[in-house]
């Protein structure tokens, strides 16, 4: 029976990686993204975790120690945040070419110095070509739901790519809400034991990751990019199949809300895309067309569906990162996806950076700014004295 | 950290229907995030399909002011801010009054549950807002419910309450207060909640 709980988006995470049964779990402590490793902890104690848990002196080791227990041929897991993930960033591109269904969660938290805990992007965006697909979540049921699917997703023969679930620090990690849990049986059901093709074994050895010329070179990263084509089409088909068996849905690549009959369509990530659809409703009620587009994945990015959205309407984009000497990442993807195909305008808007708090008055504020006309190209939202 | 923007109003959230939005104000130490969090436990129980529960994110000091938050709907909520208009504003400790605007943003119907040991009336507020009182502190040493010998408040606070929110009823703060702590040391803070259901005052 499925069973409602409360409690906060890291201990939920730590729920839904237990359940997953991996074989392993490598982490080392970061706020905020702490009481994630520490829910595992208390599932070691408990006695309900039975895989092993690595204690790593630091994040590059326990990406490193992911990759062995992988290639080694069981399911994998950790997490992390910020400096955490930073200090992996080599590991994670030998994850993604090595081809191992590595699971992680990423707690989206400020990059420094100046020293802040706080919630932004930069630290995930940061890590975009390192092969990982990216999931960004909005609420703590949907960071159980997308954890579960994730090993689904990252071990299809036809993926085989490590997958990161970001959600935003403390909106999500720290914050208490109700969330269904399924019975340990459904989803045994719905991720059967993880099956490599080809593994570490004493008993037939094969080589992992030996020197390899240019032109084989330039035929795996061909294939990589054919894997996340694939995923592209395994994401709404495994979100479908979640939907039928648990009855929730929390969108494919992107969660459409309202799109109906828009003449504006906002896009957003993680905690502000959930908050985006209070100011929705608002604006709806006073008569404005404005619809939201909360983009999932940025890895592999729905290029696609949003050039259908920009085909209807004209794009609001709000992102909380920014690549510096141009703009915000997201904003980028977007006019890049609607190119030659599609007239609507584009406007992006950074907000949020340090975890500067975004309420839906301020969504609001920019999405009426925008209709106004009164807005470039690119803004920086509510900066003040600069 | 958060900011308040120039053109920032207060506006009807139609995407939560019967949102009650509360914000605890104690000092380190008192238990206010543990109180968010078995308050809204204790909703979800009698009910309120939408429930958050949320502390000012941040390094937390013993004995220094801090804020936790509480969300209470019938259905989803889609809200990740801060609150800044509270219906309900729930101090743990008195002398906050002194150095935090506690009053801010507070809803026009909004009600301030103290921890004291004076009357509504006492406070000057007490004549534009409803006002409940408690002492908090009082039940804590009562019943012996101290961390490091500072009393902790927020189980009496809790019993308190139901007394200015009809979605919460006191049977289900004490079945989550037993849930979360088993044996004697639930059953001590049970009692707690009881006493101060009992001896809450309200101006309204």
């Amino acid at each position: 029976m499925t069973v409602m709980i409360i409690d906060t988006g890291n201990y939920i995470a730590a729920k839904a990686a237990v359940m997953a049964r991996p074989g392993v779990v490598a982490a080392y402590p970061i706020t905020p993204q702490t009481t994630l490793v520490e829910g595992i902890a208390n599932y070691v104690k408990s006695g309900e975790f039975k895989g092993e848990y690595i204690c790593v002196e630091s994040e590059h080791s326990a990406m490193c120690a992911c990759i062995g227990a992988s290639a080694a041929g069981v399911r994998t897991f950790t997490g992390t945040s910020s400096h955490g993930l930073l200090l992996m960033h080599e590991m994670l591109h030998w994850a993604a070419l090595a081809r191992l269904p590595v699971v992680m969660c990423n707690i989206n938290r400020v990059v420094g110095p100046g020293w802040n805990i706080w919630p932004d992007e930069n630290d995930s965006i940061s890590q975009r070509d390192t092969g990982w697909i990216q999931f960004y979540c909005s609420s703590n049921q949907e960071i159980f739901d997308t954890v579960i699917q994730a090993f689904k997703l990252a071990e299809n023969e036809k993926v085989l790519l490590p997958v990161m679930i970001n959600y935003n620090a403390f909106i999500l990690s720290h914050t208490s809400m109700p969330v269904y849990i399924p019975e340990q049986k459904e989803v045994d059901d719905f991720i059967p034991k993880y099956k490599p093709k080809w593994k570490l074994d004493v008993n037939n050895p094969i080589t992992f990751g030996n020197i390899i010329l240019p032109a084989d070179y330039e035929k795996i990263r061909k294939d990589m990019q054919s894997s996340s084509e694939n995923a592209k089409k395994l994401i709404p088909e495994i979100a479908k199949e979640w939907k039928k068996k648990f009855g929730r849905y929390h969108g494919d690549l992107i969660e459409k809300y309202k799109c109906e009959n828009a003449e504006y369509i906002l896009l957003a990530m993680g905690a502000i895309g959930a908050e985006s659809k209070v100011s929705i409703d608002n604006l709806r009620k006073e008569g404005l067309k404005v619809g939201l587009a909360r983009v999932r994945t940025f890895r592999p990015f729905p290029q696609e569906e949003i050039l259908k959205l920009g085909k209807q309407a004209d794009l609001i984009v709000i992102d909380r990162n920014i690549s510096v000497g141009f703009e915000g990442a997201l904003f980028s993807e977007v006019k890049a996806s609607l190119y030659d195909k599609s007239d609507a305008k584009v406007y992006g808007f950074i907000a949020g950076l340090g975890g500067k708090d975004v309420t839906y008055n301020d969504i609001e504020i920019i999405c009426k700014k925008t209709i106004k006309g009164k807005v470039k190209d690119c803004e920086w939202y509510g900066l003040e004295g600069v | 950290m958060h900011h308040f923007h120039s053109e920032f109003r207060e506006c009807i959230v139609v995407s939560s229907k019967g949102l009650v939005e509360i914000v605890f104000h104690g000092r380190g130490g008192q238990g206010a995030v543990t109180a968010a969090n078995l308050l809204v436990a204790a909703a979800l129980k009698d009910g309120n399909k939408g429930v958050q529960a949320f502390p000012v994110f941040g390094a937390e000091r013993r004995g220094a002011p801090l804020r936790a938050f509480a969300r209470i709907s019938e259905e989803e909520i889609h809200l990740r801010s801060e609150i800044y208009f509270p219906k309900i504003v729930i101090i743990l400790d008195e002398s906050i009054i002194e150095i935090v605007d506690v009053l801010k943003g507070l809803k026009k119907d909004g009600k301030i549950l103290i921890n004291t040991t004076k009357k509504p009336e006492d406070f000057d507020f007490s004549k534009k807002y409803g006002v409940a009182t408690i002492d908090a502190t009082g039940i804590a040493l009562k019943h012996d419910i101290l961390v490091g010998g500072i009393p902790v408040v927020n189980t009496p606070i809790l019993g308190a309450i139901p007394k200015i929110l009809d979605r919460v009823t006191l049977p289900s703060i004490q079945a989550v207060i037993k849930n979360k702590w088993k044996g004697e040391g639930g059953e001590i803070n049970v009692k707690a909640t009881q006493d101060a259901y009992d001896s809450v005052e309200v101006n309204f």
